[in-house]
């Protein structure tokens, strides 16, 4: 035993109606790290944070958190962990303030200390001005906020966060991002989920890849992006000709490719020199190819080369060569 | 955005007092803003009090002024759909994000129906008293003591409770707050077919059976006996032990549903 571990589970299934959702999930996550699950709609995220947060419970398999048990012992993770799902679980019809007072209470604070960590939490997260109006009043990045907010009123050794950015608007997701951070370096362990390449890789120590239910890859941002090398090319060809010839070429090397767009994605280390090689070797006569460009490697393109379809986050860096 | 600064504050044992108490608090602030609930509950009593005693009560021969026939099954009628309302609420928490807050959380379920129950209570006491007001200004008068107008609020508040119970039991099943809101019209309907609006012996005889053995009518004989005066008998043992019955029964089964639905 080197690292205590935050979270640990084995060998994870879930099935509903018959339809296996979570096929057979292995987790480690050490204390005081952030941990990104990161897989597209449907890939078995959600169920994931369910069954780790005990509200869901597993078909097989067994997992501890925070030292406790999901199974054996509720009670326990219970007391460890706080959750803010997908939808923002406060009520519309009451305050911000009333809402952090109620989950004071809820969690044993007096009624005074209740106020008085509602005040606190409010102004770190920049609710002040809104806190005594409803919340259904509020924008939906003011609403996840509080929610995360709601999640430390007492503190949690670990907090799960089920995609705390999906919905956004670009200006609240990097104010929730700075907050998450700040949780990160406040020393809880934070377990994520996210459609967002960007985000695990802006967010995590440690991201899993999940797909269909399975985690398909598992390391550092840096790590998984040296799996398929440090850049991309990517290649427009001419013609369907064109096309179908470069893939005879490049066989199992192309991670990505699209006919109808006569587009070929290859990873490549960057280098002039490589990049000249694969040109040359893929358009000896210079004739297939219209245009190249190399991209820095994302996790997009790990994703990519591992289940053969792209996650959540559309391109944005381009550097043409 | 400043440094999150941890809490010190050391939380004290969980208690089933306590998260009813803040449960309660919040259902009854939630019902204070519902509006168009708030309004249909308060207003709808006020209605069917006038439509009885003006529009029916013209042409119902019971023997006695009919708007002093009529108040305890008015109190009785809203008082059912007062708390049938407690369904909707219920089965709106249950869809809504909050409740996976409260279950990683660990409150447990009977704190969450306790809360809308009280709610439920407090509502009832305002829109019954907002009947009774208007009763007294539209000529009832009764001839009761103190006594038997704690009988009459006693019977009165056992019934909300128990139909606030099987409520919550009927929110946690439904699947969503329409098919709750189904629920809230089948008890409004309860009260028809009993001594509360007309005198059974009118009735055809096949509903006489019904109408003579179902839970309201005892209620609504008890009532009417505490505040007119007219023989209770041992409606007043049927009603506590049909109140009793329902809550036991609801309660069980709402224990059940929550742990299911939230399993």
């Amino acid at each position: 035993m080197a690292i205590p571990l935050a979270i640990s589970a084995t060998d994870l299934t879930k099935s509903y109606r018959g339809q296996q959702v979570l096929c057979g999930i292995d987790l480690n996550v050490p204390v005081g790290s952030v941990f990104a699950l990161l897989g597209p709609n449907g890939a078995g995220k959600t169920t994931t944070v369910r069954i780790l947060a005990t509200l869901t419970k597993p078909s097989s398999g067994t997992a501890q958190v925070a030292g406790h048990d999901i199974i054996n012992d509720l009670r326990g993770v219970r007391r460890s962990i706080s959750v803010t799902g997908q939808y923002a679980a406060l009520d519309d019809l009451q305050t911000g303030a009333e809402n952090l007072r109620m989950i004071g209470r809820l969690a044993g604070l007096s009624t005074e200390q209740s106020r008085q960590r509602a005040t606190e939490l409010l102004a770190q997260f920049d609710l002040t001005d809104a806190a005594d109006r409803r919340v259904e009043t509020w924008s939906g990045g003011m609403r996840r906020r509080l929610d995360i907010a709601a999640s430390l009123v007492v503190q949690p050794l670990v907090v799960f966060l089920d995609e705390p950015t999906t919905g956004l608007d670009p200006r609240s997701r990097l104010a929730l991002w700075e907050v998450i951070a700040g949780l990160a370096n406040a020393g809880i362990t934070i377990f994520l989920t996210t459609q967002y390449l960007e985000e695990a890789d802006r967010l995590a120590d440690c991201v899993a890849l999940i797909d269909g239910g399975r985690i398909v890859a598992e390391g550092t941002p840096a790590e998984l992006k040296r799996r398929v090398g440090n850049s991309r090319l990517d290649l427009d060809l001419v013609s369907d000709d064109a096309f179908m010839s470069a893939i005879d070429r490049l066989g199992a090397r192309a991670t990505y490719s699209d006919r109808a767009a006569l587009s070929i994605s290859v990873p490549t280390d960057g280098s002039a020199s490589h990049v000249r090689a694969l040109l040359d070797e893929i358009d000896p006569g210079h004739y297939l190819l219209r245009q190249f460009t190399v991209h820095t490697a994302t996790l997009d393109d790990v994703f990519l080369s591992l289940t053969g379809h792209v996650g959540g986050q559309p391109e944005t860096e381009h550097t043409n060569v | 955005m400043s440094e999150i600064a941890m809490t010190t504050a050391q939380p004290s044992q969980a208690g089933l007092p306590r998260d009813t108490l803040v449960m309660s608090a919040r259902c009854l602030r939630l019902s204070a803003r519902t509006l168009d609930a708030l309004l249909t509950s308060l207003l709808l009593p006020v209605l069917l009090m006038l439509l009885f005693v003006y529009l029916f009560g013209g042409a119902i021969q019971t023997g006695t002024e009919y708007v002093t026939y009529v108040v305890p099954g008015v109190l009785l009628l809203c008082a059912g759909f007062g708390a049938a309302t407690t369904a909707v609420s219920v089965s709106s928490d249950m869809n809504s994000g909050i409740i996976d807050r409260f279950r990683a959380m660990d409150i447990s379920g009977t704190a969450l129906l306790a809360g809308h129950v009280a709610a439920s209570l407090v509502r009832n006491a305002i829109s019954t008293a907002l009947v009774l007001g208007l009763a007294f200004l539209i000529g009832f008068r009764p001839s009761a003591g103190l006594a038997d107008w704690l009988l009459a609020i006693g019977i009165l508040l056992l019934f909300v409770l128990a139909m606030s119970w099987l409520s919550a039991a009927i929110g946690l099943l439904a699947g969503s707050a329409e098919a709750a809101n189904g629920f809230t019209f089948l008890v409004m309907f309860l009260p028809y077919p009993s001594s509360a609006f007309v005198p059974i012996e009118t009735m055809p005889s096949w509903l006489q059976g019904f109408a003579r053995h179902q839970p309201v009518t005892p209620m609504i004989e008890t009532i009417r006996g505490a505040l007119l005066g007219t023989p209770i008998g041992n409606n007043a043992w049927l009603s506590v032990a049909w109140c009793a019955a329902i809550i036991a029964v609801s309660v069980a089964i709402a224990a059940v549903v929550f742990q299911r639905r939230t399993a």
